[in-house]
């Protein structure tokens, strides 16, 4: 990812901020400029999320781009915040842990780097909150 | 609205044609349909070509003019050509908007091309991975089997799908491709082969996947009205719909169900005004095992979580109550991603002249077709009759 792709979207990227529409009540992650139920109507303002959540489903990834190449298998899950909101992502986890319902808090870590010499992504992933 | 018929349809072989470019697949695939439709350069109007990334997969844009070039319609006849792109249901939404074309009277004789090379590319998985949410789904680590590795993990939490249903899916799309001399892959497996192939994304593995192809497909279209002009077996266009839903698998209500697919298909019956008992066959769109399960549960042809129950009884193969992806499906006959949509259309039509040799349905009078962009944020679907 380019460097102004990945830096226009450190704020959410690094601490799961997304957004809320005032109107209806909908939170998003990530974030909306425009609510979807609400369209024109809404108003849409910024919503630090808890990063608490659950894992709604999940897979163990052996077959990975060459971005996560040296992390697989690794454990991918959709992971339902507390709020509402859902968000993809990794669960630092040995793969035989994972399971639907657990609950998983956010983390911030490094996700990859661009080379040796390359910037570093950092981002967030979820981690088993038993 | 005018009524549509198709009046030719051509195919390349699918598979890993290293030997071939891909304008030379477009041009393989085209002469063949052109052929088979007996239209001049001359009596062609407009031309439509579904691919989902040549960009990125050979680095080549512009493929509509590209193509029109090489099959002979650009430099002297001037032939409008429109690239269309729905990831992988481009192939699909390129006969849509061919069939717009006719059906509004704004073309009489129209191309619809569906093609990808994607052996040129190293790293396939990142370009396919475009087709979903890139900065929230793909960077995050998803790939495109382990999205659908999610959705698989979701249903048989629902509805307790036995590893030996899903494989099942595999091994009937094999028994097909195994009759279709067009197929990536001609051969039969067992559910052993599944179950003991590589894990891709838990739970799917290799063979569960479709493959990485190269490949095309086209056919051409016109006013119903003028169809015996060109040929003594047309093929009725009944239905064209398609519909959309978020680009994100996280967003959607219910992981196991494709919103995209229940309102195409609502919407293509009932242009049809047609019940799901009046289908005699249906090509789906198998990316992966588990898709299967869902599309046919989802289209309307059996309850939820009962699709797998439904294929280990042999239901969805040759001979069964609703033979499903005849041609091999994406699996077998591999998945040339902008190629895939076009070519479901022209198994159907090879069905419905009764030109389908050892895969033939017997009797098969109607067909439809479900094919699907990304994890279901477009789906395209149609229904066919012969005249």
């Amino acid at each position: 990812m380019t460097v102004a792709r990945f830096w226009r979207e450190i704020p959410q990227r690094y601490n799961l901020v997304g957004t809320k529409c005032e109107t209806c009540g909908a939170v998003f992650f990530p974030p909306r400029t425009l609510c979807p139920h609400c369209r024109r109507d809404g108003k849409i303002v910024p919503c630090k999320f808890s990063g608490k959540g659950k894992v709604m489903t999940y897979s163990v990834i052996h077959s990975a781009s060459d971005q996560y190449f040296d992390l697989k298998p690794y454990v991918l899950a959709i992971i339902e915040l507390e709020e509402g909101t859902r968000v993809t992502s990794h669960v630092i986890c040995e793969p035989d842990d994972v399971y639907i319902g657990m609950p998983v808090k956010s983390v911030f870590r490094v996700l990859d780097c661009d080379g040796p010499d390359g910037v570093i992504h950092y981002g967030t992933k979820f981690t088993s909150d038993v | 609205m005018r009524d549509v018929a198709i009046i030719g349809a051509g195919i390349t072989k699918f598979g890993e044609r290293w030997s071939t470019s891909f304008r030379d697949l477009c041009t393989e695939a085209g002469i063949a349909a052109i052929e088979d439709a007996n239209v001049a350069g001359e009596q062609i109007d407009a031309m439509f070509v579904g691919s989902m990334s040549a960009g990125r997969f050979v680095g080549q844009e512009h493929v509509g003019a590209l193509v029109a070039d090489y099959v002979g319609l650009g430099g002297e006849l001037h032939i409008p050509a429109t690239r269309v792109e729905a990831a992988c249901a481009s192939g699909g939404l390129a006969f849509r908007q061919a069939v717009a074309a006719v059906s509004s009277g704004m073309s009489e004789v129209v191309v619809a091309a569906g093609a990808e090379k994607m052996t040129d590319v190293g790293d396939s998985t990142d370009v396919l991975a475009g087709a979903a949410d890139r900065e929230w789904e793909s960077f995050a680590g998803a790939t495109f089997p382990g999205l659908y590795a999610m959705i698989a993990c979701d249903y048989i939490h629902k509805y307790g799908l036995t590893r030996e249903q899903l494989a099942q899916v595999a091994v009937k799309n094999h028994y097909h491709g195994a009759r279709n001399p067009y197929a990536q892959f001609q051969n039969e497996i067992t559910q052993s082969t599944v179950m003991n192939s590589t894990l891709v994304a838990s739970p799917l593995r290799l063979f569960d996947c479709s493959p990485v192809s190269d490949g095309a497909a086209v056919v051409v279209i016109c006013p119903l009205e003028r169809a015996h002009e060109f040929t003594d077996t047309p093929i009725k266009v009944l239905a064209s719909a398609q519909a959309g839903d978020t680009i994100a698998l996280h967003d959607r209500p219910d992981f196991s169900t494709m919103g995209a697919t229940v309102a195409a298909g609502n919407s293509a019956f009932r242009q049809a005004k047609l019940q799901r008992k009046d289908i005699d066959f249906v090509e789906v769109h198998d990316c992966f095992t588990i898709a299967e399960l869902c599309a046919i549960e989802d289209l309307g042809f059996v309850p939820k979580g009962t699709a797998g129950k439904f294929t280990e009884e042999g239901e969805t193969q040759l001979g069964g109550k609703l033979p499903v992806n005849t041609s091999g499906g994406l699996k077998s006959c591999g998945h040339p991603v902008g190629a895939t949509g076009i070519k479901q259309i022209w198994e159907v039509v090879q069905q419905l002249r009764g030109e389908a040799g050892k895969r033939q349905v017997e009797g098969a009078e109607i067909g439809m077709t479900q094919n699907v962009g990304g994890t279901g944020a477009t789906v395209v679907s149609h229904i066919f009759g012969r005249v």
